[in-house]
């Protein structure tokens, strides 16, 4: 049971959930629930107030961040993060920080592959990217690392239909063809359910709901609370 | 237009000692966002370990080129290194325990350091000026100019050759390692964004080390140049080199790597030219008057990014 203090308040009120190899693995929750949260605490970054991170058999609780990252971990986190003044390459590179680096060039045509928009803007700053191509960029840097755990903090937010399609699309074949593992962030909750073998509801820190994503779209809690436009 | 040229001569030579220094306050602020006011200090020990170093070699004007050349190359190593570990040292003992603390505890911090290092040198060595007999000597005329009033000559002397040609050679060494190698761009990752940095496998205080350790051994190198140029130094030389090289790197734009070196060169010149021209004892005023003037019509230095970034 992870929990979470910032000072007094508490941000993570006991959330306990798996994530086995291969899966899509989704959080979904309103703006403040502690998904970010949750996602960098998982990196270390803050530390649990209580609780264990388990990961591939071992205790990374008090491992340091940049330990942590170096053990197929990657994240594309919450704003992005782009660096705003290295060029979209410079980023990518800064991904691939945690290999050997010797199978950069594949690494890189794999990346341009997933997303040819950024082979266009390789040389332009990260901070001259649009939202959508500094979420593909955040994306394809976490990729860079070669993962074997990819995890997503609402790669959907602020894009255009269109680009939030791409982007599930994207994550369903890493899944499919590669075995990615996924723990995807998300409020756009409709597309992350569909997308994902397992769901969770968190609500104020807290998990309320699991299932399976499609058990969980069925359900009309969620649907009222996250889909058809219920939180307004 | 000789006496022009000869001070212009000059003021490049003072430049490239402060722009040397000014690089170690630039980049220590670019990725922590703090002015290690110790910095000046660290200039100062690297001045003592090469005039001992020196001093323990025993080379004199008298031993030849090839031997001067080698032992100053070996003088200058063991200052880099040596003051590289202070530098080490330093962030290690007085600013790493503080960080994630309020903003003014490092600052008052390395002010704390940088009165210890000076009163430590005092004690150590002595609070007399220590004087260095002139190693290189000699020069080249460029220019000779003979009329009624006498003799006019400008000369560059090798020694002024030296200090030039070693700083353009390391900034450009130093520019590229920023620019190009795994290490800069970490580097400079950490000073965009330290927590996506980690979250990139990078070890953010590993990163913050190796700055102090480039720094201080630039400073190191300074700290040379300056004993092998003015021949004197003493314990309080780290304090008004320290201030005015962190005036250049203010002016140049602070987090700039051209910055700090452009604004090194124009401190040494703005000093010489107003010594030759007007007075030496208000050179300061003019070098800091320039930099009040900059920071009020420029307040990003001239070299420095104006913010614009998307979030």
């Amino acid at each position: 049971m992870l929990k979470l203090f910032y000072g007094k308040i508490q941000a993570l009120r006991g959330v306990s959930l798996d994530v086995y190899e291969g899966e899509i693995v989704t959080l979904i929750g309103a703006n403040g629930a502690g998904k970010s949260t949750l996602m960098m605490t998982i990196c270390g970054d803050p530390r649990a107030s209580s609780g264990q991170i388990i990961y591939k058999g071992e205790d990374i609780t008090h491992v340091p961040t940049h330990e942590i990252m170096r053990r197929d971990i990657a994240q594309s986190p919450e704003g992005r993060r782009i660096f705003p003044r290295m060029t979209v390459q410079e980023n990518l590179l800064m991904g691939a920080a945690v290999t050997d680096q010797t199978h950069l060039e594949e690494d890189f045509a794999r990346v341009f592959e997933l997303f040819p928009r950024l082979k266009e803007r390789r040389e332009q700053r990260g901070g001259t990217l649009s939202g959508g191509e500094q979420q593909m960029l955040a994306i394809g840097r976490a990729l860079m690392a070669r993962p074997k755990l990819l995890l997503l903090d609402e790669p959907s937010l602020g894009l255009a239909p269109l680009v939030v399609k791409q982007i599930f699309d994207v994550i369903k074949e890493l899944n499919e063809k590669e075995g990615l593992t996924v723990f995807l962030v998300e409020q756009n909750a409709y597309h992350a359910l569909k997308l994902a073998h397992k769901g969770h509801v968190v609500v104020n820190g807290a998990i309320t709901m699991s299932g399976t994503g499609k058990e969980l779209l069925a359900k009309e809690e969620v649907r009222a609370a996250y889909l058809e436009g219920g939180a307004h | 237009m000789e006496y022009f040229l000869q001070q212009l001569i000059n003021g490049i030579t003072l430049g490239s000692i402060y722009g040397l220094i000014a690089i170690g306050y630039t980049m220590v602020y670019g990725i922590i966002g703090m002015i290690n006011f110790a910095h000046g200090d660290i200039f100062m020990v690297g001045s003592f370990i090469a005039l001992i170093v020196i001093t323990a070699l025993g080379i004199t004007v008298a031993s030849g080129a090839g031997v001067i050349i080698a032992a100053l190359i070996l003088v200058l190593i063991c200052a880099m290194l040596i003051s590289s570990a202070y530098g080490w040292t330093l962030e290690r003992l007085a600013y790493r325990p503080l960080r994630g603390s309020f903003r003014l505890a490092p600052l008052i911090t390395a002010i704390g350091v940088s009165i210890v290092l000076q009163n430590y040198i005092q004690i150590a060595q002595g609070a007399r000026v220590k004087p260095l007999q002139p190693i290189i000597t000699g020069g080249h005329t460029i220019m000779k100019r003979v009329d009624e009033a006498g003799e006019f000559v400008v000369q560059i002397s090798n020694i002024q050759i030296l200090i030039i040609v070693t700083t353009l050679v390391l900034m450009g060494i130093f520019s590229l390692i920023i620019a190009k190698t795994s290490l800069g761009r970490a580097q400079r990752a950490c000073e965009q964004d330290r927590k996506m940095a980690s979250l990139l496998g990078i070890n953010v205080d590993r990163t913050i080390s190796t700055t102090f350790v480039m720094g201080a051994a630039l400073a190191a190198v300074a700290g040379l140049m300056f004993l092998l140029y003015y021949g004197v130094i003493d314990f309080f030389i780290g304090f008004v080199a320290g201030v005015k090289a962190f005036t250049a790197a203010v002016l140049g734009g602070i987090g700039s790597l051209p910055g700090a070196m452009l604004g090194g060169l124009v401190i040494g010149l703005i000093e010489t030219f107003w010594s030759a021209y007007f007075s030496v004892e208000y050179k300061d005023v003019a070098a800091f008057a320039m930099l009040a003037i900059v920071l009020i019509f420029l307040p990003q230095g001239l070299l420095g990014k104006p913010e614009v970034e998307k979030v």
